[in-house]
């Protein structure tokens, strides 16, 4: 079957000439849900920014190829592009306090995409994003439809960005750590609307995130980041359960339980940094740049 | 920021205040001619230096006294307003549009555009306004459309500042990247999404910039270079006020008072509309 997401042998640089991804290729399948995971500056976000096309200026990517449904982006012109992936992608975002637009209206700012974008009727858009609201969990649209969104709680506004993100029907989905920014109790419940829509809606998910808790719940598939570099790649399952690179294990070990409360963090050891230090400097002696 | 949270019940004391001073001072401007007691061309020698209406020797219908040449002080009030809201509403829009739009644009897109904008802001703000005012009046002559274009052509600048700095701001925001990877192009993001967000600041200056310019205009009024007839302006009352200050104080004090309280009502004006149009509370 073909992808819905094939990422090949990705690389980006910063103007100093630093690489931020090193060769990544990663493919999301339709229907699977990919978890991104690696710690903070590892690049999960990047790629995720790559493939919606909204890298930072200073960001180039100079080598490796995106695919979405078999459609190269990078032979497409910038207007074809934008289109392809305004139609088959969307974002759930990290921050819903930052994600809706404080001066507008909840109703507009959900309907206007569908409308304006994707040239649906003002009718059926408004059906949809309340069939939507209503997949969220949402009791009250007519009230949270005429919002504003310091009116509504961090969750509420959550839920209202999962409900934007499926409605028109993306086939991909790019979720960037939709739960870090919520408390604890709100995350569990927003991650299980997530797993319950992708499942009703069938839509593949590349799940950014640095919380392995997180990755066990929701994915099938992880793809393991480190210095921008895919390290390991795996079924969920199977990543759990036999480990295969010492990053891997070191990270599995160093997630705290709430079994035991009481066990001291273990940090990642310093002989695996070492070792992935060595790892990510042979793999940059070995690049060559400029073939992108 | 408890005016704030005060001014959205209901109307704040600050905003009634200066909404109710701007609102009369604006209606007496324009019905002047049914409103003000006398001609304010009008001289009488036999009538002049008159003193306002509660000290000895005030004649009846001559409230604020009259001048050295017998006008009624008042009437000349009233007339002068209409003078001073006309360059207020004219150049503070003028100046607002164009400032606005240029911010709006190096704030948003940044690169290259916003390079070149804010060069020629950094040049533009090197110049003393009052001396660029007098010098570009000079240049445009004297008339109420080069002063409000002397105004509108200096003032711009505080409004380009601003608003790029806000727009900036949204251009780095979620919502902003979200409506891109939607499929937005970037003016429509540039209006729909960030200008809304601007808007507050834009009101307050909006107001803010018209008690500027109701100043701007009484000084170069003040030097004689604002408008060539013989209307009565604020700016050439205070001047000729100023000459009789020792045998007529009131000449000079009543159109410093209006003065003062005009450009104060715009500034609070603009101030309480920014807390009520915005609609996060900070």
């Amino acid at each position: 079957m073909e992808p819905c997401l094939d990422i090949r042998s990705l690389s980006a640089v910063l103007p100093n000439g630093q690489r931020v991804l090193r060769s990544v290729s990663l493919s999301v399948q339709p229907g699977e849900v990919r978890a991104l995971v690696g710690e903070s500056g590892a690049g999960k976000t990047m790629i995720g920014k790559a493939v919606l096309g909204v890298l930072p200026k200073s960001v180039r990517i100079v080598e490796g190829e995106m695919l979405i449904e078999g459609e190269d982006l990078g032979r497409l012109g910038e207007k074809a592009r934008r289109n392809l992936i305004g139609a088959r992608t969307a974002l759930i975002p990290q921050d819903p306090l930052t994600a809706l637009n404080p001066s507008r209206r909840i109703g507009p700012q959900m309907t206007d995409r569908l409308v304006r974008i994707l040239r649906w009727s003002g009718e059926r858009a408004d059906k949809r994003i309340r069939q939507l609201l209503d997949e969220v969990q949402i009791r009250d649209p007519e009230r949270v439809l005429k919002s504003y969104p310091h009116e509504l709680s961090g969750g509420m506004r959550q839920r209202v960005l999962i409900a934007a993100a499926f409605a028109a029907e993306p086939r991909l989905i790019v979720a960037d750590e939709p739960t870090t920014a919520l408390d604890v109790t709100v995350q569990k419940q927003i991650l299980r609307l997530i797993a319950q829509l992708q499942r009703d809606h069938g839509t593949a998910i590349l799940f950014v995130t640095h919380d392995l808790g997180v990755v066990a719940k929701i994915s099938q598939k992880v793809s393991v980041l480190y210095a921008g570099k895919v390290v390991e790649e795996a079924d969920t399952a199977q990543l759990f359960a036999a480990p295969q690179h010492a990053y891997t294990r070191a990270l599995i070990a160093a997630t705290p339980r709430y079994t035991d409360p009481y066990a001291s963090l273990k940090p990642v050891d310093e002989a695996v940094l070492a070792g992935l230090a060595a790892e990510i400097a042979a793999a940059d002696q070995s690049w060559r740049p400029g073939h992108g | 920021m408890d005016d704030a949270r005060i001014s959205r019940r209901g109307l704040s004391p600050k905003l009634w205040l200066a909404g109710g001073w701007l609102l009369v001072a604006l209606l007496a401007a324009i019905f002047a001619p049914l409103v003000a007691p006398q001609d304010p061309l009008a001289q009488d020698l036999m009538l002049e230096r008159l003193p306002p209406f509660w000290l000895d020797g005030a004649e009846p219908g001559y409230w604020l006294g009259t001048d050295s040449l017998g006008r009624d002080l008042l009437s000349r009030l009233i007339f002068g307003g209409r003078i001073a809201f006309i360059v207020a509403f004219a150049a503070a829009t003028s100046a607002c549009l164009l400032g606005s739009a240029l911010g709006l644009i190096a704030g948003y897109f940044g690169g290259w555009a916003d390079r070149i904008i804010s060069r020629i802001v950094d040049v533009w703000m090197a110049f003393p306004p009052v001396l660029f005012a007098i010098l570009l009046v000079a240049v445009l002559g004297t008339g109420l459309s080069s002063v409000i274009l002397a105004i509108a052509i200096i003032d711009w600048t505080r409004f380009c500042r601003v608003i790029r700095a806000e727009a900036m701001s949204q251009a780095r925001m979620d919502y902003v990247e979200s409506a891109r990877i939607a499929g937005y192009g970037r003016i429509g993001i540039m209006l729909r999404e960030v200008l809304p967000n601007v808007l507050p600041s834009v009101v307050a200056l909006l107001s803010l910039e018209m008690g500027i310019a109701v100043i701007v205009e009484a000084i170069l009024s003040f030097v004689n270079l604002s408008i060539s007839t013989d209307d009565p302006t604020w700016g050439s009352i205070i001047a000729e006020g100023r000459l009789s200050i020792h045998q007529a104080w009131w000449v000079l004090v009543f159109p410093l008072i209006t003065l003062i309280l005009t450009v104060l009502s715009f500034s609070q004006f603009g101030e309480a509309l920014k807390a009520r149009f915005d609609p996060v509370l900070r």
